[in-house]
C-alpha cells in the first residue's frame, strides 16, 4: 500500500467531512458576531434556528430510520402527546416528560410484539 | 470583593461546563454514538477513522451522511455536497448562540474555534444552560462542555468499536425516540423569547409538509421557511401589542 493509499481515507474524511461542515460554523460565528442583542435580524436568526431543529425533531417522530420505521406512526404521536401532557402537568420537568413519552413508546412496543 | 470571587472563576466555570457530561443530553448523545459506532462496524470502516471523524467532524447527521457516502464509493465532490447540505443549519445555530456568549472582548479566532463544537445536541444544552452563568464566564463554560464532550465520544467510540452488537429492538427504539423528545422539552424550557415557541410550532408543521414533495428540503424548508413565517408572526402580534398598550 502507498503512502497516498494509507492517508487518501484521511484526506476524504477532512474534506468532504471536516471542511463540508465547519464551513457553516465559521460562517455562522462571523455573522453571529454582526448581531446586536435585541435586534429584530437576531430575532429572526433566533426563529430560523430553531425551526431547524424542529424540523429535525419532526423527522425523527414522524420519519424515523430503523426499528422505528416499521413501528405505528400512531404510537409515535401518541408518546408524544402523552409525554408533552406529562410534561406540562408536572411542573415542566424535562425528566417527567421524556420519561413518560419513552415509557409509552415502550409500552407500545412491546404490546405490538417488538 | 472583585468580580474573581463574585462570579467565580474561569477555571471553576471551564470544570462546571465540563460537568455537564453528566447531564441526560450528554447520556442520550453517548448512546446515540454506540448507535453510529455499530452503524460503522457494519460499514467497515476501520475504527481508527470513525475516532478521527468522531473528533474532526462531531455532527452525528453528518457523519451519517459521510459513512453512507463512503460506502456507496461516492466519489470525493459527492460526498462534500451531501455533507455540506446537511450542514448548513450549522449556520443560523451558531449566529443564535455568538451573542449569548461573547463579551466585547472576546477575540474573532476564540469563536471560530470553539464553533467546531456546535452541533445540535451542545447547542440545544447550552441555549438551556448558559442563562445560568454569568456573561463573562460563557466561554470557558462552554469549552468546558464542548470539549469533554468531544473528547468523551472519541474514547467511546474508540472502546465501543469491538464491544458493539445488537441492540434488542425495543432498546433500540427507545434509545432513538430519546432524541427528539429530549429536544422538545429542552427548547420548549429553555425558551426566554415569545419566537422561540412560534418557531418550534412552525417548524414542527413546515418540516412535514415539505418532506411530502421533497424530501431532501425537509429540514432546510422548516427553517428557513417555517422560522421566517414564525418571526413575521410574533413581531406583528408583539407590535400590535405595543400599539394597545
Amino acid at each position: 500500500m502507498t503512502a497516498f493509499e494509507a492517508w487518501w481515507p484521511y484526506l476524504f474524511i477532512v474534506i468532504a467531512g471536516w471542511l463540508a461542515t465547519d464551513l457553516w460554523r465559521w460562517l455562522g460565528v462571523l455573522a453571529g458576531n454582526r448581531l446586536k442583542e435585541g435586534s429584530e435580524l437576531l430575532n429572526w436568526v433566533r426563529a430560523v434556528a430553531t425551526a431547524l431543529v424542529a424540523g429535525v425533531i419532526a423527522r425523527l417522530v414522524l420519519f424515523p430510520t430503523g426499528v422505528l420505521e416499521q413501528s405505528p406512526l400512531w404510537l409515535r404521536i401518541g408518546a408524544v402527546v402523552v409525554g408533552g401532557l406529562a410534561f406540562f402537568l408536572g411542573r415542566q420537568k424535562p425528566v417527567i416528560g421524556i420519561a413518560t413519552a419513552v415509557a409509552v413508546l415502550a409500552a407500545g412496543l412491546y404490546a405490538l410484539g417488538f | 470583593m472583585n468580580d474573581g470571587q463574585t462570579i467565580g472563576s474561569t477555571r471553576a466555570w471551564f470544570l462546571a461546563g465540563m460537568r455537564g457530561i453528566f447531564s441526560l443530553p450528554a447520556a442520550i448523545l453517548m448512546l446515540s454514538f454506540v448507535g453510529f459506532c455499530a452503524y460503522t462496524v457494519q460499514a467497515g470502516i476501520p475504527v481508527a477513522e470513525v475516532v478521527f471523524m468522531t473528533g474532526i467532524v462531531w455532527a452525528l447527521p453528518a457523519k451519517v451522511i459521510l459513512v453512507s457516502s463512503i460506502v456507496s464509493n461516492a466519489n470525493l465532490a459527492t460526498a462534500f455536497i451531501a455533507v455540506t447540505l446537511s450542514s448548513i443549519r450549522l449556520m443560523p445555530m451558531v449566529a443564535a448562540l455568538v451573542p449569548e456568549i461573547r463579551t466585547a472582548k472576546t477575540p474573532t479566532w476564540l469563536l471560530l474555534a470553539l464553533s467546531h463544537f456546535v452541533a445540535i445536541t451542545a447547542w440545544v444544552f447550552a441555549m438551556d444552560r448558559l442563562q445560568t452563568v454569568p456573561r463573562e464566564r460563557r466561554i470557558a463554560f462552554f469549552a468546558g462542555f464542548g470539549i469533554t464532550l468531544v473528547a468523551t465520544n472519541m474514547v467511546l467510540v474508540g472502546v465501543m468499536y469491538h464491544f458493539v452488537a445488537e441492540f434488542p429492538p425495543l432498546v433500540a427504539g427507545c434509545l432513538f425516540f430519546l432524541t427528539p423528545v429530549y429536544f422538545l422539552t429542552s427548547i420548549w424550557n429553555s425558551a426566554r423569547h415569545p419566537v422561540v415557541y412560534a418557531a418550534l410550532a412552525a417548524g414542527l408543521v413546515t418540516g412535514p409538509v415539505v418532506y411530502w414533495f421533497a424530501p431532501e428540503f425537509d429540514i432546510l424548508a422548516a427553517g428557513l421557511g417555517g422560522g421566517t413565517l414564525a418571526w413575521l408572526a410574533e413581531r406583528n402580534w408583539r407590535q400590535r401589542k405595543g400599539r394597545h398598550a
